[in-house]
């Protein structure tokens, strides 16, 4: 971890910088192919809903010993019942589980669901009582769905005036929400491509990652913020070159941050997919999993660039970009020595270059050239 | 500066930085540690009051039957709220009537209603609840005394003719026009419907022989075949002697509800006073109209002081009460009386004293401003017959809940297990204070779900588990937010105890506004959603509250007190926060009168050398 460490050292001290901001464009054009593809698989192919929404019976028969041939042996027990060939899926879950979903048994009504059971766990030889059954009506999906959309427009309203008002510019609010709808129709986008089934639990996990995407966009504006209070007071760095130099500084902290997030989410995802197989946990972590890593994408390559380009016509920070240039062409200039990788994209010049630059100016300026957060509240 | 002479600091590093340590008072970090306890002796406290120890688990995780109920009016008209209330207390009612202990009616949004009853009910305790609850008028035949005694004396309450149709609204101003308006457009007689009293009934007359709904014959009659295969009754039973055996209880009740329209039937009254031998239907509810209460007024239009539920009926309904209640007002009690019945149950009972053909009627005789009110929302809501749909119905296992449990608890400590190795490779010692937090996070949302199983019967279902797995990353983070500022700080040539201060500083505004908005999203889907996305909303929520606390007064707290100890603030190479290791020493330029950690050592190291 020693590397690690340096790295994290580098990126703080502005030794070693991404041009996140610079290379916008790049970002920008990699999102809007990938934003692209999630619409086609979106529109074209369209969710696979679960039977939560499209209404219908599942039943699963637990601890069965003898699952050979379960499906069609399945297939028999449940048109013992129904007399009728209707469409089945039956499926082996985990170890001995067998599921058996419809869109619609029999006459369609709980009783039958329950006699199928009941027929199912007869043949399985399991007991009745063990076996789960689940009867849903063909209007209750879409009640669940509505819900779920009031509450996302809901959300993103309040988060707005909360956000606005934190930060005192609704440009950051705006921008957050431009990485949030991403981080959201990316998501969706990656369901509907890769055939994922959603389920209500499914709906838990998106609705989940509209708050960690905003948390994620929030300590990383934070930083941003803090370092343009400084450029602005120095105007020794253009608004971009603060911005950038945030992200940098907070890239370990998004590192670890996603890392801590997905590393429980991960061992739910391999307990869930080679134990219990689909349930309400694997449902929610296979949403949250994609979520919180597109989530860990969008504030650094998305978030963060959207509110430079947003702030970019502001008279201040076009202001305060010909002072930055103006100060660091004077820094490069006076010094012999070179300055530092992150001098272009964050403005960061090493304490060298910073005290060959700082020959004409004082001795604080100095300090603070290298080390503006460390110096701003003395 | 904080020294304001700029005065080289002291080289001890034991005492670094004085006067940053002046500005915040010692005591703090124990004020906050102390805090923390008096949080956890609450909530411990709280559970020894209750006395369960152990989180009450949602129906997924037990076991059970869940169903998701719509009520259904007909004729297609949207519930209101207060019919799903009644139709809960129905619900209600009936869950209680089968006899299983622990099953919970709750609502569900607007208008459906959850029903979660443990175990495995039967089909027909199932099919009782979805069956459809409807109010009926229904001549007395006979009365016993019901097994609790009602308050006394017991006053019959009486139905009575309305001076006029501004009943429902009673004022003085009731009394300028007794008259005028006594007979409405609605009370025009629809000659079609004339003959409903007759249709509800024929075929009951021509079998059983009585003359009609008030014949005492009823009482000779054999029982239906619901109450032998009830087993309240044996197949040679009559209707008087069920009156005898009959019990005021719901499983009674329950039978007595599911008794078709043409047959007799006994029931309690609402309070239990009471039980009653009835005739068939001769008014269905849905006739009537309207229901009110307020003041009664005298034939003069007169308030009487006394409260009143005013009835208004249709055409149909009209026409069949005039013909009811001209056969009543001849009889002697209690034949004089008709019951109005919901769900089988008598919930009033008035005399008849006189025919009345208005389509109007006022119910009088010991109603409090409350007990009227609740009779006339029950007539008015129980009017329309209401079935309820069963939208969802799951049964869920036992066996398969405590195995996804079982397995989730396995993945969450496997997810605990991995966040803790990688805080301590990321943060060796300082590590330990991620782990330490992350448990006292953990038994405090142990307890606080206990303690809201037992005092708001907060259930963890699988969805609730996920969230709490899934918190451990959120409330980890926090920390990581924390230390990454601290570590900045001591990248910056701070000494440890004032990088523990400033970094704090700036953590706290970060975390504060990432928990708000984590808070907010878990408050917004909490109250719009439902089921499942609730309860895990819920704990999500739960969780951001808990790790705002755990943050604020014990990870910080921790930090500071270690702070000041050798080890830490020293900045021991596996502590951490060894300055050298973050760059203190290469990249920074501390400055004029100012010695970073990583300088002292440096010097330390050449002296010895």
């Amino acid at each position: 971890m020693a590397s690690f460490a340096t790295f994290g050292n580098d990126l703080y001290t502005g030794r070693r910088q991404f041009d996140f901001i610079g290379k916008r464009k790049r970002w920008y054009a990699l999102t809007a192919v990938l934003l692209v593809l999630a619409a086609a698989g979106l529109f074209g192919r369209g969710l696979n809903f679960g039977l939560e929404f499209t209404g219908g019976s599942e039943i699963r028969v637990p601890g069965i010993s003898n699952t050979a041939s379960y499906d069609t042996r399945a297939a028999d027990a449940v048109t013992s019942v129904t007399k009728t060939e209707s469409n089945l899926r039956v499926s082996k879950l985990g170890e001995g589980t067998v599921r058996v979903q419809a869109e619609k048994l029999g006459d369609g009504t709980p009783a039958t669901t329950e006699a199928v059971k009941n027929a199912l766990a007869k043949e399985f030889d399991v007991p009745a009582t063990s076996a789960e059954t689940s009867f849903i009506g063909p209007s209750w999906g879409e009640s669940v769905t509505n819900k779920a959309i009031v509450a996302l427009f809901v959300f993103l309203a309040f988060v707005s005036v909360v956000l606005a008002l934190y930060f005192r510019t609704w440009k950051m609010a705006a921008a957050a929400l431009i990485a949030l709808i991403h981080d959201l129709f990316f998501t969706v986008g990656i369901y509907a491509l890769t055939g994922l089934e959603v389920t209500p639990a499914t709906m838990i996990g998106f609705l989940t990652i509209l708050g960690y995407s905003i948390y994620d966009t929030v300590v990383v504006f934070d930083k941003v913020r803090e370092n343009a209070s400084e450029a602005f007071a120095t105007g020794r760095r253009s608004f971009d070159q603060a911005a950038n130099y945030a992200v940098n500084q907070m890239l370990v902290r998004s590192i670890n941050t996603s890392v801590v997030a997905l590393l429980p989410i991960a061992a739910i995802l391999v307990v869930g997919v080679f134990f219990i197989g689909p349930s309400t946990l694997l449902d929610i972590a296979v949403a949250l999993f994609i979520g919180v890593a597109v989530g860990t994408f969008s504030s650094i390559f998305i978030a963060t660039p959207a509110l430079t380009d947003l702030r970019r016509r502001e008279k201040g920070v076009q202001e305060l970009a010909r002072r930055a240039k103006a100060y660091q062409k004077r820094a490069a200039g006076d010094s012999d020595e070179e300055a530092g990788h992150g001098a272009e994209s964050s403005g960061v010049l090493t304490s060298r270059a910073a005290s060959g630059a700082a020959s004409g100016a004082s001795a604080t300026m100095r300090r603070r050239g290298a080390h503006p957060a460390a110096q701003r509240d003395e | 500066m904080s020294t304001p002479t700029g005065a080289p600091h002291n080289i001890d590093s034991n005492r670094p930085n004085r006067a940053k340590a002046k500005k915040t008072p010692p005591s703090s970090p124990k004020k906050s540690l102390a805090g923390l306890l008096i949080v956890f002796l609450a909530l411990i406290g709280g559970i020894a009051a209750t006395d369960s120890w152990l989180p009450k688990l949602g129906l997924d995780l037990e076991g059970g039957r869940e169903v998701v109920l719509e009520p259904v009016v007909t004729g297609g008209s949207s519930v209101n709220e207060s019919q799903v209330k009644q139709a809960v207390d129905i619900i209600r009612n009936r869950v209680d009537a089968s006899g299983t202990a622990e099953a919970e009616v709750t609502t569900l949004g607007a208008r459906n209603i959850v029903v979660s009853i443990p175990g495995n009910p039967s089909r027909q305790v199932l099919d009782s609840l979805s069956r459809s609850s409807q109010l009926d008028f229904r001549a007395v035949v006979a009365t016993a005394q019901g097994s609790k005694q009602g308050q006394s004396p017991y006053r019959l309450p009486e139905v009575i003719k309305t001076s006029g149709a501004n009943q429902a609204t009673p004022s003085a101003s009731a009394s300028t026009s007794p008259s005028a308006s006594s007979s409405g457009g609605s009370s025009s007689p629809a000659p079609s419907s004339s003959s409903s009293s007759k249709d509800v009934l024929p075929s009951a007359y021509k079998q059983a022989g009585p003359e009609n709904a008030s014949d005492t014959a009823w009482g000779e009659q054999k029982v239906d075949a619901a109450w032998v295969k009830a087993g309240i009754a044996s197949s040679n039973m009559t209707y008087n002697q069920l009156l005898q055996v009959y019990a005021c209880t719901p499983s009674y009740q329950e039978v007595a509800a599911s008794i078709p329209a043409n047959k007799p039937v006994v029931v309690c009254s609402k309070e239990g006073n009471e039980k009653l031998l009835l005739g068939p239907v001769e008014v269905k509810g849905a006739d009537l109209t309207d229901a009110s209460s307020g003041m009664a007024t005298n034939q003069q239009g007169n308030q009487t002081g006394e409260i009143a539920v005013d009835l208004k009926l249709n055409g149909e309904g009209k026409t069949a009460f005039a013909n009811v209640t001209r056969r009543l007002a001849l009889l002697q009690e209690p034949r004089n009386r008709f019951a109005i019945t919901v769900d089988g149950q008598s919930i009033s009972a008035p005399n008849v004293r006189e025919p009345l053909t208005s389509g109007q009627a006022q119910i009088t005789g010991g109603f409090t401003a409350e007990s009227g009110k609740l009779l006339a929302d029950s007539l008015k809501f129980g009017a329309l017959p209401m079935s309820f749909k069963e939208l969802t119905s799951d049964q869920l296992s036992p066996e398969l809940g405590s195995d996804q449990l079982t397995k989730g608890i396995i993945a969450g400590a496997i997810g605990l297990g991995l966040v803790v190795l990688y805080s301590l490779l990321q943060y060796r010692a300082l590590g330990l204070v991620t782990v330490a937090s992350l448990l006292v996070a953990a038994a405090m949302t142990y307890l606080a779900v206990t303690l809201l199983g037992s005092v708001n019967n907060f259930r963890l279902s699988m969805a609730g588990v996920t969230g709490l797995i899934v918190a451990i990353g959120i409330t980890a983070d926090s920390f990581i937010v924390y230390f990454e500022r601290v570590r900045d700080e001591v990248r910056s040539g701070r000494p440890l105890r004032a990088a523990v201060d400033t970094g704090w500083a700036r953590a706290k505004r970060t975390i504060i506004i990432s928990d708000a908005v984590n808070f907010l999203a878990a408050v917004v889907l909490y109250v719009l959603s439902e089921s499942t996305v609730k309860a895990f909303a819920f704990t999500l929520g739960l969780t951001t509250l808990i790790d705002l606390l755990v943050v604020m007064l014990f990870t910080h707290p921790v930090v500071a007190l270690l702070a000041r100890t050798k080890f830490f603030g020293n900045g021991h190479p596996a502590s951490g926060l060894d300055p050298e290791r973050l760059g203190a020493r290469t990249a920074t330029y501390a400055g004029r009168g100012r010695v970073t950690l990583a300088d002292r050592r440096r010097t330390a190291q050449e002296g010895t050398a």
